[in-house]
């Protein structure tokens, strides 16, 4: 046991934070991937080149922004354009390394939806957002990660749409669907940590948050879930948790 | 060199019923939001838009009333709201008809458009329902010539057969309105910080109206052409419009409005409390010199400045607002 605190908001932007590797390009969102990708870039990973899709490359963000689209994300960026330079040639090129999303479902194949709630979408229950950027992410990032509510409702045996595709149908279906690349590589939900195995891409459980067991994971999750082997979620090192509170998010706009 | 300045609602008065239009700027940054309202102030109808990620320059758009159609990838103030309040409703009600597409995939629309071709291929959306679903029947489109006959079409590579692509119908619209930092009175026009996709969605409409925070002289922007994204002759009105993105940002200008955001966020999922923003913000202000006043004036205004060295205000407090 650590003898100093942290709160579940922390622990998972320090775990977002982790799966950035100095020197990758990293396609950020807004929220919690903001959170990893400025730790990151304050921490191990130091040389991130953080994308914006609005338009910005290789930021060095001062101020934590609350779009991808805000002023903010203009700061020590290397160059500025719009959404058909960022995505066409770097995104579609298959140039970003990794790239974050989120949506209200996810099913056993990481496959995401952030479009609506109900059967017919045509008629839905609940309506979000839509797409944005995430579908092409998901389609030409080289790799992604998920950032998720971990609820049982949120992991359900089927998603009502697909907003942003994962692993499909698991095995090789992604690619016989026209994906030349990419896929999702690690789940980093509330509760717990989730990767995909090598040849299925189903999803398993690969850590669970500190004070949770792998079955309550479990019971938790929609579908069935694959806990062999899962250990727990390594917690934040105080360095990290200084860069964060004092660095990183100071006004405490998405730190809790 | 033409004077093309002209009143803003003057401008928007151009605009008939039923008219596709598209508008610049990203969820929190460089709406024409004083255009809008105007728009709202002469209760336009059965308007068709167009967009990537728009933000609340839509969703009070749709919450008056003024929009029949939509093709989009998404619409939110992001981490102010993180779904558009009024689009949600208006979905959820069935008062809206609409079509899904990504953010690639509609910036590809209307780079096609812009560059006069029929379609662009991209190598997104496999997968998707994106792809897979449409929200608009086959009996819409075919009905109305201001929406694609088809969706999208997925199309095998003629020099490949192992390869693919989406091919994504262009866009025309009758407008596009984009909010700026500076034009000249003959149209050449300077973007600062990011030009999100304003530059395709100006060049595949029929009439460009661009408002702009500050109207300066030709030779200022020729000194560095460089930096100036549209070219004059593709512009067919200017306004000068000060603080005409508010409550969004503008790079170098001014910070969005966390107070006026809360505001708008607090009240819009309740009928009675949307309808008296409109009533205050909207309906009761005659022009954007009259709304100024009504957000707080000089002095809100002034706690927005944009911060030389930032571009944005540094200190500018965004959550925990009583």
């Amino acid at each position: 046991m650590a003898d100093y605190s942290y709160t579940l908001t922390e622990l998972m932007a320090v775990t977002a934070a982790r799966q950035i590797k100095d020197g990758e390009v990293v396609f950020a969102g807004t929220g919690l991937p903001m959170l990893g990708a400025m730790l990151a870039q304050r921490s191990h990973a130091p040389d991130c080149c953080i994308i914006f899709e609005a338009g910005t490359m290789a930021s060095q963000l001062a101020h934590l922004p609350m779009s991808v689209g805000d002023p903010r994300v203009m700061r020590g960026a290397a160059t500025a354009a719009g959404l058909s330079e960022v995505f066409s040639y770097v995104l579609q090129t298959g140039r970003v390394d990794v790239g974050f999303l989120s949506g209200a479902q996810i099913d056993r194949f990481g496959n995401i939806n952030s479009t609506s709630i109900g059967v017919d979408p045509r008629q839905p229950k609940v309506r979000f957002s839509g797409s944005g950027g995430a579908c092409d992410i998901a389609c030409l990032a080289q790799r992604t990660v998920i950032i998720a509510l971990h609820e049982k409702r949120r992991f359900p045996e089927t998603i009502d749409y697909v907003t942003s595709p994962g692993w499909l149908e698991g095995g090789d279906s992604r690619q016989k669907a026209g994906l030349r690349w990419g896929g999702p590589d690690v789940i980093v939900s509330t509760k717990a940590v989730m990767r995909f195995r090598t040849n299925t891409k189903a999803v398993y459980l690969a850590s669970y948050h500190p004070g949770l067991s792998a079955q309550a994971v479990a019971d938790d999750t929609g579908f069935s879930l694959d806990i062999a082997g899962a250990t727990e979620t390594p917690i934040p090192t105080e360095e990290e948790l200084y860069i964060l509170r004092e660095v990183v998010d100071p006004e405490r706009v998405f730190l809790k | 060199m033409a004077n093309k300045i002209i009143g803003l609602e003057d401008a928007a008065a151009l605009v008939p019923d039923g008219a596709t239009i598209s508008f610049g700027g990203f969820t929190t940054q460089r709406h024409p939001m004083a255009f809008i309202y105007e728009l709202i102030r002469l209760k336009r109808r059965n308007l068709y838009l167009f967009g990537h990620s728009p933000g609340g320059d839509w969703d009070i758009l749709i919450g008056a009333g003024c929009v029949k159609r939509v093709e989009l990838a998404y619409e939110a103030d992001e981490a102010f709201n993180t779904i558009g309040p009024r689009w949600r409703l208006a979905v959820q009600r069935g008062e809206i008809e609409w079509e899904d597409y990504s953010n690639f995939a509609m910036v590809t629309r209307f780079n096609a458009g812009a560059m006069g071709l029929p379609f662009m291929p991209i190598r997104s959306l496999f997968g998707s329902d994106v792809l897979a679903r449409q929200a608009l029947s086959e009996e819409q489109r075919a009905a109305d010539p201001r929406t694609s006959p088809k969706k999208l079409h997925v199309m095998e590579s003629p020099f490949d057969p192992n390869d693919k692509v989406v091919l994504l119908p262009a866009i025309h619209t009758e407008f596009a309105v984009i909010h700026v930092q500076k034009a000249t009175a003959n149209g050449t026009v300077r973007f600062e910080g990011q030009s999100f996709a304003d530059v395709q969605q100006a060049l595949c409409a029929d009439m460009v109206i661009v408002t702009a925070e500050e109207i300066v002289e030709e030779a200022e922007l020729r000194r560095e052409p460089e930096r100036n994204l549209l070219p004059y002759f593709t512009v067919k009105h200017v306004c000068h419009v000060p603080f005409g993105s508010h409550p969004y940002a503008v790079f170098n200008y001014y910070d969005y409005d966390p107070r006026q955001l809360k505001t708008y966020h607090d009240g819009a999922e309740d009928e009675a409390a949307f309808q008296q923003y409109l009533d205050k913000f909207v309906y009761g202000v005659n022009n954007h010199t009259e709304y100024l006043e009504v957000i707080g004036g000089a002095e809100r205004l002034n706690s927005l400045k944009a911060d030389p060295e930032f571009g944005y205000s540094p200190n500018l407090k965004r959550r925990r607002l009583e």
